[in-house]
């Protein structure tokens, strides 16, 4: 964990819809920290984290909707900026 | 007095099937398509060989010349088990009848010019008999492929074509208030009408082509990559534009299941010319032996459908096919 004070996270449940953008996650954001703790993942990175829809899409297999994503989602902190191909965190 | 509440979290002796662990490792859980579809088939003790086929095993990988190290290192992109296929078949039937209920209880077919709705009787009806045949190949690729990665797409893909048929079929009913007329003639115009015969042949002798993996690449890679653009597409279109919306809207699902189509049969062509250079060889012999065969047999279609701009729509739409499988990995295409 560097710089606590930029640091983003995103929480998600620990179930099956969540594994694909966890999966994402891990793709696109090489060097995110990523703890599975009891029923919840959480996942942190220095300065920015970003969910691409793509990169879920290939995962699950078909058309995925990023609001899908606050379906699993339990917490998150930074600066959200959301459209239709990525959620992305970080502090402005 | 403090209550202390403390999670205790339990992990799974192990994540997934032991078959799944040897190819994926034990890192993370499988996925649900992993876990109903690789491993399936038997690999060994088969009884006894059949005795209408004395070479081979009841499931045995040379009953085509592509060989591939391990015959599940395709996985079909959109993840279709039974579960997935279903609900996602579902769906867009759902929207299928819907659209046929409307169209009926609205009287649309009333608004559509006379011409267009012949030219949908000569030229859409008579695919019911293109997407039977489809459906044919399909479960023989189902029956003699090895793997079941390759069964589950080949098999769901046959049973699609089977529902393609009844929606064309549901088309010619619609068109003449549930005669059966445009469907008999349709019938009688792809066993008689010279536009057809072509076609009618090329399709015959693929149901009788001894290597399965021919028969994918014939069927699914170039037979399917030229009737679905130019007939579910491009002439669409084209009636479209001249008052025949209506039509487009009940073979909506086609041109859907056609674009989901290309992502798997892309994803076979990559993962099967990587393998190896006597593979791509083979499939670049094939692509071109039937590409020469089909897009012959297509053009008497193509210009009743388009009239002289039909040789011009069907080259784009060959164009577009071997463009897309170079991009693919099968090199050595003919090109015009």
């Amino acid at each position: 964990m560097s710089n606590k004070k930029n640091t983003v996270f995103l929480i998600v449940q620990d179930n099956e819809d969540a594994r694909p953008i966890i999966e994402a996650v891990e793709q696109d954001n090489p060097d995110a920290n990523i703890q599975y703790q009891p029923g919840i993942v959480r996942m942190e990175r220095a300065g920015s984290m970003v969910v691409n829809r793509e990169t879920v899409e290939e995962q699950i297999g078909r058309e995925w909707d990023v609001q899908e994503l606050h379906l699993v989602l339990v917490s998150l902190a930074g600066n959200v900026d959301e459209d239709d191909d990525k959620f992305e965190l970080s502090w402005h | 007095m403090s209550i202390e509440i403390s999670a205790k979290s339990i992990q799974p002796v192990r994540l997934s099937y032991g078959n799944l662990k040897e190819r994926f490792g034990d890192k993370k859980p499988a996925s649900r398509y992993q876990e109903a579809v690789y491993d399936v088939q038997p690999t060994t003790n088969f009884q006894y060989r059949p005795i209408w086929d004395k070479d081979h095993e009841l499931y045995d990988t040379s009953k085509t010349a592509i060989v591939m190290e391990d015959w599940y290192s395709f996985a079909d992109p959109r993840q279709y088990y039974y579960g997935t296929y279903t609900i996602a078949r579902s769906k867009q039937q759902d929207v299928a009848e819907h659209n046929f209920t409307f169209v009926d209880k609205r009287d649309l077919f009333d608004a559509v010019p006379e011409e267009v709705k012949q030219a949908a009787r000569e030229i859409l009806v008579p695919l019911r008999h293109v997407e039977w045949a489809a459906n044919m190949n399909n479960c023989q690729i189902t029956d003699e492929c090895y793997g079941s990665n390759f069964s589950t797409v080949a098999m769901f893909n046959a049973m699609d074509r089977l529902g393609m048929a009844q929606y064309v079929t549901r088309l010619g009913l619609l068109l003449d208030g549930n005669e059966e007329t445009s469907l008999d003639a349709g019938k009688q115009a792809w066993m008689e009408a010279p536009e057809w015969q072509e076609l009618r042949h090329a399709i015959e002798d693929m149901f009788v082509l001894d290597d399965w993996f021919e028969l994918m690449v014939a069927q699914n890679f170039v037979l399917d990559g030229l009737v679905f653009p130019l007939l579910f597409d491009r002439f669409e279109k084209k009636l479209t534009t001249e008052g025949g919306a209506t039509i487009a809207m009940l073979t909506e699902f086609m041109d859907d299941w056609y674009k989901e189509t290309v992502r798997w049969t892309n994803a076979l062509a990559k993962v099967t010319a990587k393998e190896s250079e006597a593979n791509q060889e083979l499939l670049s012999e094939w692509t071109n032996k039937w590409t020469d065969r089909l897009v012959g047999a297509l053009e008497p279609v193509a210009v009743k459908a388009f009239g002289a701009d039909g040789v011009e729509q069907l080259a784009e739409v060959k164009e577009d096919l071997l463009a897309r499988l170079t991009k693919n990995g099968i090199t050595g295409l003919k090109r015009s």
